[in-house]
């Protein structure tokens, strides 16, 4: 039973995987593509040790699962924080399907 | 203090979670070790700590906030889950269906750890990525993926989001 | 018009990748215990390689910024799945070890990007 739930979770996973990085080849720029990658990448490999765990229970290695988990959900968004900051204090333009840039109205209107 | 002991014993729990046949060696080295990490992460545990609001400091009020995190743990993991079918969505269309821009919210959250959860939250929920945090004006921007109207107007998931971490964290 | 084509050639690509991941009969090097995480493997490194082109392409340098970074999420799941079937536990540790590298080797290249120091 907790086999079959587990292989249902890495299946999963390896969809979400799979999606964001289709979505890191299709969209337009930088920004769209850490939108994708950041959100779709993270769930699926959090999908996938998910079912790690599921599999081994509450031994050693499903622990160590849990806590890698833990720890891929926790810093996954500040390095995409990091790179779009750093993506547009490096000044990379945004790409023309664009609406609204609020982001660099205010930062780098001093350059 | 009381935090301290509570971040203790985590620590010594997935100490000995790890070392499944345990014996008298493995608790005093796992003593010394989760010693030493509680002893390292002490500010983080203090920030926890509500310094100028002197309401209440007492186990209560810790277990009211660990209740209200739960809570907001099961409607982030929701949020997330339709966040990546949304995203998964967009990606296959054949038309591309995006409108993206940068806007910027206000926020009425005051602390560092706080702050950092929203942010950090609203990166896995739909179509947000945070790209700064103006601490001083409490201004937070954020990259869409769908932007309705012209870039004004609020997130209905940070309000939400907002709601209950003000509980938690202020 | 020919957003539609590109789209309809990728799409029968990708299927055609499936369908040979699902149905061919590939020679086994390693003694796998099941043949659907053997595939699953695949299915993975699939994903990985169409990182490793937009890190080959990326017009400028956060693009293969963000690839690399994606890759390093990639391959704590690689770790994951490799450690079920082939019964060693300790490529969950090789998984931790390398999150906690690749987010710090981000974190510096995301400085540097910036403009900044590193001690800044």
């Amino acid at each position: 039973m907790n086999e079959t739930v587990g292989m249902v979770f890495i299946i999963v996973g390896l969809a979400f995987d799979f999606f964001g990085c289709l979505g890191l080849i299709r969209f337009p720029d930088v920004y769209n593509r850490i939108q994708a990658s950041a959100k779709c990448v993270t769930l699926g490999t959090c999908g996938i040790l998910f079912g790690l765990f599921l599999f081994k229970g509450f031994s050693p290695t499903g622990i160590k699962a849990l806590l890698c988990l833990l720890f891929i959900i926790v810093t996954a968004p500040v390095s995409a924080h990091a790179l779009a900051r750093a993506a547009y204090l490096s000044g990379v333009k945004p790409c023309k399907e664009t609406v609204a840039d609020a982001y660099g109205e205010d930062k780098l209107k001093g350059r | 203090m009381i935090l301290n002991f509570i971040s203790f014993i985590l620590w010594f729990s997935i100490w000995s979670a790890l070392r499944r046949p345990i014996n008298t060696q493995d608790i005093i080295l796992g003593v010394l070790v989760s010693g030493f990490v509680t002893f390292m992460t002490a500010d983080l545990s203090r920030s926890l700590d509500d310094k100028k609001s002197s309401k209440k400091r007492s186990l209560f009020g810790i277990l009211t906030k660990a209740v209200y995190l739960s809570y907001y743990v099961v409607i982030f993991l929701w949020e997330c889950i339709k966040a990546n079918i949304d995203v998964a969505f967009r990606v296959l269309h054949p038309s591309l269906p995006i409108r993206p821009g940068t806007i910027k919210i206000k926020t009425a959250l005051k602390s560092d750890i706080g702050l950092t959860f929203l942010a950090n939250s609203l990166t896995l929920t739909p179509g947000n990525t945070t790209i700064d945090v103006d601490k001083a004006a409490g201004v937070l921007y954020v990259h869409r993926l769908v932007i309705k109207d012209g870039g004004s107007g609020a997130i209905p998931v940070a309000v939400k989001f907002e709601k209950i971490l003000k509980k938690v964290f202020d | 018009m020919t957003r539609t084509v590109r789209w309809a050639i990728g799409a029968i690509s990708i299927l055609a990748v499936a369908l040979g991941i699902v149905y061919l009969p590939f020679p086994s090097m390693i003694r796998w215990q099941s043949d659907f995480l053997a595939r699953s493997f695949m299915w993975l490194i699939f994903s990985a390689i169409l990182c490793l082109w937009r890190v080959l392409r990326g017009p400028t340098a956060p693009d293969r910024a963000v690839a690399i970074d994606m890759l390093g999420i990639l391959i704590v799941g690689f770790c994951a799945i490799l450690s079920l079937p082939t019964g060693r536990d300790w490529y969950i540790d090789i998984g931790i070890a390398w999150a906690l590298q690749s987010f710090i080797g981000i974190m510096a290249l995301a400085k540097y990007l910036e403009g900044k120091d590193f001690d800044e």
